[in-house]
């Protein structure tokens, strides 16, 4: 890991410890996670306890202390998915990549986790494969996205 | 400072700005039972056994005794059918957690609450707060924190921190309110295991897939 | 881009910038919202940019990408102006047909008009059809007007004139005074009224304040904030800056959750914007007022749109509720005076200064004033963002803008005010919709996610499905919440489980009593789905619990699937397609399905062809003995 990059991301957001959340955020979606060594050095350049940082890593969904896989499918467990089946899609996602939700297979291919509503609820139930979301998702439909995935 | 007068339990108290319910019963001897109260530490607000029923401006509302400020006219009620019924619910429910903290069973006594009411999800840890308040606020070591949210909400320790610091101070220990075993037990899971081995997941801390007993144990 | 430096500035360049608009201009909106990307909005987008390239018309006809109109269910939208034809469902290879007909030879393309299901009447234009003709969208009406990231298209319908409006003719005291006329009650959740929060943040001693846009929307189920924030984000801002005006806030916080990435990036573009020309930063507009924001995004946590939560998140810390006996409009961030309003309220305030808040109030009921987006969404055959004044009955909602249940089902309750909601019965679809009237019927308006459900879907599993989101969403820092709710979620999992004991339901409302002492709001809501459910569908806890059966028939662990032998003709279609290979089949023989192997996915209903209708799902009731070896033949 490039501890440089970490410096950077810390300092565009001025290495003001309010700005913890958000630098972590940003570490996130430059990793995919967030690694240790970047942990231990924005406890130290922002003066945060690593308590707190371990707790924040830990209290918010969009962080992950383990990495993810190379394709990130989430499932929406909204309310306005749930009625239209989402359940279905959740258990057909995980026969179709053989991964849990919350879980990344081995060869950090797939991540499978579940999101409460993308604001598509019209369009439900929804999956979401690398930020490109699928509408009106059919059981049937799920393995031929997912097998377009290397 | 001005005084301020209300009624607690039908009794008229004269309180200062300031002063919580809590502190104001004290002050006319009656009592309101609290488990994550403490006075050297910032308001927390978090185990509501303190729960009392007040009247603002005719309306009953269920308040935390220890954080609420006294105001002028208030009227408390800390022992109606009500608040009883909830604080034996809530003594059930940690029960559950620490069937033999000493603590919870005089509580339970007092309130009626059946230990085995809920299955047992013996995490032994109650989530008051205190050792974790007390390690950042009094001792500023920050060796223990909570991590995840939810009911998977746990305390745990830092490995490197701990390992540096727990063993010559264990203050928070007697802290406790289902007696410091517990602590020290996590804590010793923490420092037996070295460092970069104590968290399978990568992150170094000692939080839940690493150190804590019982999930060590399943 | 220079600064505009007074108000006159502001009017030159307004002037400037729809003078250079032709109104005879062909124009193409396509709706760029994230529900008509996600069914292809890019790709039609890119299509028109082709094909009007080919015909050599790039420069004769303008296309834009707008916010989301709300019938997201129909998207990709594509809007034609200046006749205002309004196409739905529209694909790429639509797009050279309607080029060539519709913007070289102004004909209309038929089959990409709205069709009345019933009559089977078209629709041309966005007015003539019900789900839009019966609704008053003050505010979702602008969405489609504007190209989501530009500024200039902002300019063009007025925008950022109540600012200088504020700025120049009113005292913050005046635009205190409209707001409190207006009654604006705030659109995230409690109703609380807008101006007492601003007035007592005025205040408040300490000399700095700050406000907030709530732009967390984690009710699962809603997304007019997102719609608003994405398709029209100046206004929003707009919104803040008036507000801070009043208050006397010189900083501004947007929260967005980062599961709206497109919200995120218009936002940011338009503080941009917004910056560059003046209506944010030192000086706004020459007036001597300053005003800073910041977008802080969230990081997925249900528990930050509480406003003090979502106070600790913008300090950098771990979202958790503090206490608020002191309110957060005097003691919030950073225990500085703060003023937190949601989205859509934000959206509402400079429609009151400028048409003034007796126009507002001109709309819904006298306690509840103004309209109120709602996202109608469940089984319900028009799904999308429906902006209706309040007080309207529900009935005219689900029916009237909806459309009704889909698929001849009978509707069965309509959940509003998500987690923190309840489930409304058919017998209370009378019920106007507003603040007071929706708390008075055990729910509440919340921010407005309205999700219907038909006979299929069963109400404990509805309060299951509530309770199993909280137990992951709760802080976790209060006793009552986050033990009440996993007990409860215990007792609801075994209730749809068929497990469920005598004593069950007065356990939840015991448990429910026991989290009125949680500490936020979310604990003392959360019983909520679970007690109104109790109150209006206690027949159906009773029927899981005495008689083992989900009326519903939807509580896989208390349903069966079984093949009627009567009505079997044996077409093998659900044999060859039980992904559990539970289907014994065979030419010219009954089929049967094995039990024991049958993991209840429900494809052999699903494909067994409706003439045959041979399957059956049977609940609470012991599956008949499969028909003998010797009798399967078909005669
Ligand atoms: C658990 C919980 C979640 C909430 N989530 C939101 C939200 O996502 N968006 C929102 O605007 N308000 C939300 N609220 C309401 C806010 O606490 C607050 O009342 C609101 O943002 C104030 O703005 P308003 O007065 O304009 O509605 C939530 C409240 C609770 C208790
Ligand atoms: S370990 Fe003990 S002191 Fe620490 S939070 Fe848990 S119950 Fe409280
Ligand atoms: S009620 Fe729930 S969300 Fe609110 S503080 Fe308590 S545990 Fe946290
Ligand atoms: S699909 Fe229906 S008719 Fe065909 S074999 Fe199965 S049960 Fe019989
Ligand atoms: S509930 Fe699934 S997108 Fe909103
Ligand atoms: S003692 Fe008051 S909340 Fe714990
Ligand atoms: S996103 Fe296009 S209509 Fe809603």
């Amino acid at each position: 890991m490039d501890i440089s990059k970490i410096d950077q991301i810390i300092d565009k957001h001025d290495g003001e410890a309010s700005s913890l959340i958000q630098i972590l955020l940003d570490i996130q979606s430059e990793h995919n996670w967030l690694p240790k060594e970047a942990l231990k050095r924005v406890s130290e350049k922002l003066q945060v306890p690593m308590s707190r940082i371990q707790h924040i890593a830990t209290f918010y969904k969009a962080f992950s202390l383990v990495p993810k896989g190379r394709h990130q499918v989430h499932v929406c467990m909204g309310t306005a998915c749930h009625v239209r089946g989402a359940q279905r899609v959740l258990d057909t996602v995980q026969e179709v990549t053989g991964v849990k939700s919350g879980e990344t297979d081995s060869d950090l291919k797939f991540s499978v986790e579940t999101v409460n509503c993308l604001g598509c609820c019209a369009l439900g139930p929804v999956m979401e494969v690398d930020g490109k979301h699928h509408g009106n998702i059919a059981p049937s439909q799920i393995a031929s996205v997912l097998n377009n995935c290397e | 400072m001005s005084e301020i007068n209300l009624q607690i339990d039908g009794k008229e108290v004269v309180a200062t700005e300031g002063m919580t319910i809590l502190d104001a019963a004290k002050s006319v001897g009656i009592s309101i039972p609290t488990l994550c109260h403490h006075e050297k530490l910032e308001p927390y607000g978090g185990c509501r056994i303190c729960t009392v029923e007040v009247e603002v401006r005719g309306w009953p509302k269920l308040v935390a005794g220890c954080i609420y400020p006294v105001e002028k006219g208030l009227v408390v009620r800390t022992r109606t059918e009500k608040v009883d019924k909830i604080r034996k619910v809530l003594l059930e429910e940690m029960l559950a957690h620490a069937p033999d903290s000493e603590e919870l069973k005089a509580l339970a006594q007092e309130y009626g609450a059946d230990r085995d009411r809920f299955e047992k999800h013996p995490s032994f840890c109650i989530h008051c707060g205190l050792c974790v308040r007390y390690c950042a606020e009094i001792k500023k070591k920050n060796a223990v924190g909570f991590v995840d949210r939810g009911s998977n909400r746990e305390i745990s320790f830092i490995p490197e921190i701990a390992a540096k610091e727990c063993w010559d101070c264990k203050e928070c220990f007697p802290l406790c309110p289902t007696s410091a075993l517990q602590a020290a037990y996590v804590l010793a899971g923490a420092l037996m295991t070295p460092p970069e081995e104590a968290h399978s997941g990568g992150c170094g801390c000692s939080c839940s897939c690493g150190s804590a007993p019982e999930k060590q144990a399943g | 881009m220079t600064r505009l430096n007074s108000p006159e500035k502001l009017e030159c360049a307004r002037k400037d910038i729809v003078s250079r608009i032709d109104p005879t201009k062909p124009c193409i909106s396509v709706c760029a919202g994230a529900g008509c990307l996600a069914s292809g909005a890019a790709e039609v987008i890119a299509a028109f940019k082709t094909e009007l390239d080919f015909h050599g018309l790039t420069t004769e006809v303008n296309t834009k990408g707008t916010g989301c109109p709300g019938f997201c269910e129909r998207g990709p939208i594509v809007m034609i102006y200046p006749e205002g034809i309004c196409y739905l469902k529209v694909k790429p290879e639509d797009v050279p047909e309607i080029v060539s007909h519709t913007i070289k030879e102004k004909k209309v393309v038929d089959r990409l008009l709205y069709e009345d299901p019933a009559t089977g009447t078209r629709a041309l234009r966005e007015s003539d059809i019900p789900f839009y003709k019966n609704q008053q969208r003050n505010i979702l009406s602008e969405n489609i007007r504007l190209d989501s990231k530009s500024m200039d298209d902002y300019l063009a319908i007025g925008g950022y004139s109540a600012l200088s409006k504020v700025l120049f003719q009113m005292t913050p005291e005046e635009v205190m005074g409209e707001i409190k006329k207006s009654n604006l009650r705030g659109r995230g959740g409690g109703g609380f009224p807008a101006w007492r929060k601003w007035e007592e943040s005025r205040n408040a001693p300490d000399p700095i304040k700050y406000v907030i846009v709530n732009a967390d929307e984690g009710d699962p189920g809603a997304f007019m904030d997102r719609a608003l924030i994405e398709g029209n984000p100046h206004s929003i801002l707009e919104g803040l800056i008036i507000g801070a005006y009043a208050v006397g806030a010189h900083e501004g916080f947007i929260y967005v959750r980062q599961e709206y990435p497109l919200a995120v990036e218009n936002i940011n573009l338009a503080i941009r914007q917004a910056s560059e020309r003046g209506f944010v930063g030192k000086d706004i507009l020459g007036s001597g007022f300053d005003f800073t924001v910041k977008v802080h995004m969230g990081a997925g946590a249900f528990v930050c749109g509480e406003s003090s939560a979502l106070m600790t998140a913008l300090e950098g810390r771990a979202g958790e509720p503090r206490p608020k006996y002191i309110h957060t409009a005097v003691k919030g961030v950073w225990d500085h005076p703060s003023v937190l309003n949601n989205v859509e309220t934000w959206a509402n305030v400079p429609q009151i200064i400028n048409k003034g808040a007796d126009w507002f109030t001109s709309f819904g009921t006298a306690g509840s004033t103004g309209t109120k987006i709602f996202s109608l969404v469940g089984k319900i055959t028009n799904t999308g963002l429906v902006e209706v004044p309040m007080g309207v009955t529900l009935r005219d909602i689900i029916t009237k803008v909806g459309g009704g249940i889909p698929g001849g089902k009978k509707f069965k309750a309509v959940q509003t005010g998500g987690p923190s909601g309840g489930c409304i019965p058919e017998a209370q679809l009378d019920l106007p919709v507003d603040f007071d009237e929706l708390t008075k019927a055990g729910s509440m308006m919340g921010s407005g996610g309205m999700i219907v459900m038909d006979e299929d879907t069963c109400m404990v599993d509805i309060a299951r499905y509530f309770i199993d989101f909280l137990k992951d969403e709760s802080c976790g820092k209060c006793t009552p919440c986050r033990e009440g709710i996993r007990q409860m979620l215990a007792v609801l999992t075994r209730i749809t489980a068929g497990k469920g004991k005598e004593g069950d339901i007065e356990l939840l409302e015991e448990l429910a009593e026991s989290m009125g002492a949680a500490l936020c709001a979310l604990g003392k809501s959360a019983p909520n789905p679970v007690l109104s459910t109790i109150r209006y569908f206690r027949d159906e806890y009773e029927a899981h619990i005495r008689d083992k059966k989900c009326p519903a028939l939807s509580c896989k662990e208390m349903i069966a699937f079984h093949i009627d032998p009567a009505k079997c003709k044996a077409c093998g279609s659900c044999f060859r397609q039980c992904p559990a290979e539970a289907i014994h089949g065979g030419k010219k023989l009954i089929h049967i399905i094995d039990q024991e192997k049958c993991t209840k996915c429900g494809t052999c209903l699903d494909v067994c062809p409706s003439r045959f209708g041979a399957v059956r799902k049977i609940s609470g009731e012991p599956v008949p003995a499969p028909v003998p070896e010797d009798k399967r033949a078909i005669a």
